[in-house]
């Protein structure tokens, strides 16, 4: 009985030491609650970006493998079938396939505007060796039934089309009446965006599948195809293949093949996977050591006020190892509790996100799930983060020594403060003095609350960039680049006359030719494939225009390009380039480049209309039309657009805009509210630590100042006046640091398929500027509220 | 009690403070702390007063209500025929700032300030204060004003806070050990401090002691014991601080 009492003692003196572990938690909990809800922002970030591109690529690369995704696509005008052999022996070709697709315009009851879309062959026996479908319902054509197909999913649920039903349009000029008899998923059409728009709107681009017979008869392809699709040998360069490709297809209309990068699905799925990516990079690390600089700041202070009791537990013999574990512990403990609120948070957020995308990804399946790694990593990284920053104040107070650490620290000496001398300033009270020396007094920490609330209000303006970028970018693109309402685009290059009989259509205002090819450029031994247009002189409806919305236009015989092909080609204004057409006659020519322009979305090359027609030498033609409309007619103009034959594509501006500004409002919408969280959970986290440990070390003093007659509202002018000179001084500094990281963000985040452009409005900083000057105002009352509980008769009776 | 009032010779309506009853009680129920019970006292105005008595006997619970940093359980407490009993906490602050000098043993000293500017603080919300200078000269301290409190000795902070408390030209000037923290020879030019306080501004001056001998300076010694009043001496003849046994 008395070993075991003994062995009782000693198991209860840890027991001890942890229960003060929990009071000293319980009497911080703010300061602990403030600094783990930043490293729970940091972790759900990490949750979330880390997660998410987990999840998005993992996803990506199981449905592109499963379905046999191309890597390389060559459409060409008709070849002989017999060609896919040749294509199959290509080197680096590991599946070939060649189908025929074409332009279709759907007409679905109820809706007046046209739907533009594209028609697929599946081969008649089989699953395609490249690019199959994944059936969602129903089967696939049957061979020689000549009037069945599969319908895009997302297509049939935006307009409520079952298996079984039937969908009418316009194949290569004649109406057709297709019964559907599945619902189906393609890799190709994950983000199903109609060409040359911005984001997919499912009701207006629908894909039909259907037997290669059938399809070849209805577009007049027997025996021929318009597209090969192949995948490559594991690591065999795509550029030798391509090369191939259009050497073989060149005779038959080949505009060139072209890869993944290229393919617009796929392409934004990239794109949205370096956003994640740039996320998953940036932010955590921010979070994560603003958090560890909090937990050294409030453990050294907490150190600092149990000098004492360090002194006398090393004076009862408990071991250096002790006396930091216990500390430790400490930083532990609400790391641990950040984590677990960021894990929580940020596979809650994650799942959310997942749901969000799956309105825009149409993947067969989209599981927001976390690898154990990135569990692991966001143990790891806390436990670094918190851990070294607890680990270097309980480093501290294990090296205090035992007889010192039990005396009364001297007073801080002010004498040594860098820059005292300018607090000496006549024109400065004594109380504004006090304020000035304790910043200067504690420059390391000063520093720190001036680059916590400065990085907050950075993220903000970070954040809020993004709507400031989107507006002008959609300002500029659809409101002075792009200003008309109705795109028509051509099956083939029509005459003139058909652009007459364009105009003449009822409620057309105003209407602009369009010639399109499609180029190759060279500039030494850079080469591009694009889309070069003609326009009219004076363009007032589809036009290239500068970032300050003025249009720029090509000189006779000269070109326009965009900034991002004049970077891919380095070319500068001036310099001349070699076109090669790589439709029809497939003419080579020489052009000089009059002037060079940002686009903000895609990329453009352009010159007046009647030039390129000269250089193609296929007489005055175009190959679409952009149209202003009135309103009040665009039900009569698009039902007899439906009606037009050689019609390809219809696409409508204004629900593009307006959809455009939905998608933005839902996914920028929920992300900067997120972020804007986040970024206050930042300045919570350091002005309310800032104040409160400022407070706890000061209590004494502002008791004195309390016993000497000043008023409360003196005493909280001593307290927060630091914050507040703090927090006015980080408003510049974040304004600067938001301006760097829009800057960042913006390069970052461009891709080919968009550029943001840097622009920050005065709203954003206004914005940001009051979002952090209310946190800091709200944490300081917080803590304001204690000074009137200080005890003024303690001051009389004790020492510092 | 009768004592003091039968051997006070000034005139009653003079006197600075004046206490009748006046009870204090921490806590309640079974736990509560009687610090004060009934205590009735009158200090004239310019007086020295030294109160003595053991710990706990209640001496800075009077202390601190008659410094307007604590509020009586009961009775009644007048400063210059003002009743404060029950003043707001706002009078209370205007009345600590017009009236109140306050000496600690621990000297309370702001440490981000020089020894003139922590006497400036004061000034600045006086209304009718000495200069910084003058205060620190009447302390002997002017050639170390621009020290700060770290760069000073404990018997030189005292004295800094000394000149701080006078510099507002108190009526009151209230001491709880100032000099508990220092050796006999700093603490004997603390007390010469104090003394040419209370002689050139009239400053009616109670310090708390535990020190007798410190009792021979006073005009009048109180003894408290068990929160109440035990015993009121008046020195006829006064000693020079110099002269106190230590």
């Amino acid at each position: 009985m008395v070993g075991g009492g003994r062995f009782d003692m000693a198991r209860l003196v840890p027991r001890k030491l942890d229960r003060k572990l929990l009071r000293d938690l319980w009497a911080t909990k703010m300061q602990a609650l403030a600094i783990a809800f930043v490293v729970a922002a940091g972790i759900a970030v990490h949750v979330v970006a880390a997660g998410m591109l987990d999840s998005l690529q993992e996803t990506r690369r199981a449905y592109y493998d499963r379905y046999r995704f191309a890597d390389v696509w060559a459409p060409v005008v008709r070849a002989p079938d017999r060609l896919l052999a040749d294509i199959r022996d290509i080197p680096g070709v590991a599946a070939a396939e060649t189908r025929v697709t074409s332009h279709v315009l759907f007409d679905i009851p109820g809706m007046d505007a046209p739907a533009s879309g594209q028609a697929i062959s599946l081969p008649d026996s089989g699953r395609p060796a490249v690019n199959h479908i994944h059936l969602t319902e129903g089967r696939l054509p049957r061979r020689g039934q000549r009037d069945e197909a599969v319908l895009l999913d997302a297509f049939a649920r935006a307009h409520g089309i079952a298996v079984g039903d039937t969908v009418s349009l316009t194949l290569h000029g004649g109406r057709e009446s297709l019964r559907i008899v599945g619902i189906a998923l393609s890799p190709e059409h994950v983000y199903a965006v109609a060409p040359g728009q911005l984001v997919p709107d499912a009701r207006l681009f629908g894909v039909v599948w259907m037997g290669r017979e059938a399809l070849a008869q209805a577009v007049d392809r027997d025996g021929a195809f318009t597209e090969a699709v192949v995948t490559l040998e594991p690591g065999y360069p795509e550029a030798a293949v391509t090369g191939a490709l259009d050497r073989l297809l060149a005779p038959y209309g080949a505009p060139g093949a072209y890869g993944r990068e290229q393919q617009i699905s796929d392409a934004f799925i990239s794109s949205e996977i370096t956003q994640l990516s740039t996320m998953a990079r940036v932010l955590p690390p921010i979070f994560l050591a603003v958090a560890a600089f909090l937990v050294n700041v409030v453990l050294t202070r907490l150190v600092a006020m149990e000098r004492t009791e360090i002194g006398l537990l090393k004076a009862f013999g408990y071991h250096d190892g002790d006396v930091v574990w216990h500390y430790v512990k400490f930083a532990g403990a609400i790391g641990a509790l950040g984590l677990a609120i960021g894990l929580g948070l940020g596979t809650w957020l994650g799942r959310q996100m997942a749901a969000l995308y799956t309105e825009y990804y149409h993947f067969p399946f989209l599981i927001f799930r976390l690898e154990a790694g990135v569990y692991l990593s966001a143990c790891l990284v806390t436990a670094l983060a918190v851990g070294g920053g607890g680990a270097l104040a309980a480093w501290r107070a294990a090296r205090l020594d035992p007889a010192v650490a039990m005396r009364a620290p001297p007073p801080p000496d002010y004498s040594k403060s860098i820059g005292a001398g300018l607090t000496r300033w006549r024109m400065l009270d004594r109380q504004t003095r006090m304020v000035f020396r304790q910043i200067l007094r504690w420059p390391g920490r000063s520093a720190f609350t001036l680059a916590g609330v400065s990085v907050s209000g950075g993220l903000l303006i970070g954040t809020l960039f993004f709507l400031d970028s989107v507006d002008v970018m959609i300002d500029v693109y659809f409101n002075s680049a792009n200003r008309q309402d109705v795109s028509v685009s051509f099956v083939e290059p029509r005459s003139w006359e058909a652009f007459h009989s364009l105009r003449r259509m009822p409620g057309v205002i105003e209407a602009e030719p369009v010639r399109q090819v499609a180029v190759r450029l060279r500039h030494g031994a850079a080469e591009e494939r694009t889309a070069l247009s003609g326009v009219p002189r004076g363009a007032r409806l589809s036009r290239m225009v500068d970032l300050d919305n003025r249009s720029v236009e090509a000189p006779p015989g000269a070109l326009v390009m965009s900034q991002d092909l004049a970077d891919k080609l380095s070319i500068a204004a001036g310099d001349r380039i070699e076109i090669e057409v790589t439709e029809g006659q497939r003419p080579v020519f020489e052009l000089p480049v009059s002037a060079v322009t940002t686009t903000l979305v895609g990329s453009g090359l352009q010159m007046e209309i009647g030039d390129l027609n000269r250089l193609l030498g296929e007489g005055r033609v175009l190959s679409g039309a952009s149209l202003r409309v009135d309103a009040h007619e665009t039900r009569t103009l698009y039902a007899r657009l439906k009606d037009t034959p050689g019609i390809a594509g219809v696409s409508l501006q204004s629900e593009a805009e307006d959809r455009f500004v939905e998608l933005l409002d839902q996914s920028l919408g929920t992300s900067i509210v997120i972020y804007t969280g986040f970024a206050a959970l930042i300045a919570i986290g350091v002005v309310y630590n800032s104040v409160r440990i400022s407070f706890s070390e000061r209590e004494h003093e502002l008791a004195v100042l309390r016993v000497l007659g000043f008023t409360r509202g003196e005493v909280a002018y001593v307290l927060l006046g630091e914050i507040a000179i703090l927090t006015l001084l980080a408003l510049p500094v974040g304004a600067l640091t938001g301006t760097g990281l829009a800057w960042g963000f913006s390069q970052a985040m461009s891709s080919d398929l968009f550029r943001l452009p840097f622009v920050i409005s005065p709203r954003t900083y206004g914005y940001a500027a009051g979002v952090v000057l209310v946190i800091a105002i709200s944490s300081a009352l917080m803590i304001r509220s204690r000074l009137d509980k200080l005890d003024m008769v303690a001051v009389l009776k004790s020492g510092e | 009690m009768q004592d003091t009032q039968g051997q006070s010779g000034r005139d009653r309506d003079t006197a600075c403070f004046r206490t009748r009853g006046l009870t204090k009680v921490y806590g309640s129920g079974a736990s509560a702390v009687h610090a004060l019970r009934g205590v009735d006292l009158e200090i004239p105005e310019g007086d020295l007063v030294v109160l003595l008595g053991p710990s706990g006997s209640g001496k800075s619970t009077l202390l601190n209500i008659l410094g307007g940093l604590d509020r009586a359980t009961g009775g009644e407490f007048l400063f210059r025929g003002e009743d404060l009993t029950r003043a707001s906490t706002r009078a209370l602050t205007l009345y600590r700032r017009r009236h109140v000098g306050f000496v600690f043993q621990f000297y309370n000293l702001m440490p981000s300030l020089t020894a003139r500017e922590n006497v400036e603080l004061v000034t600045e919300i006086a209304q009718n204060g000495l200069s910084a200078g003058e205060a620190l000269e009447l302390v002997g301290l002017e050639k170390r004003a621009d020290h700060f409190p770290a760069e000073l000795s404990g018997g030189e902070q005292q004295r800094v806070a000394i000149a701080r408390a006078i510099a507002k030209r108190p009526e009151v000037m209230l001491c709880d050990e100032p000099t508990g923290a220092l050796d006999s020879a700093t603490g004997i030019r603390v007390l010469q401090a104090l003394k040419t306080v209370n002689e050139t501004l009239g400053a009616t001056t109670i310090i708390i002691t535990h020190n007798a001998g410190v009792a021979d300076m006073a005009h009048r010694v109180i003894t408290f014991s068990d929160g109440q009043v035990g015993k009121v001496r008046v020195n006829t003849e006064r000693a020079n601080p110099e002269d106190l046994a230590w």
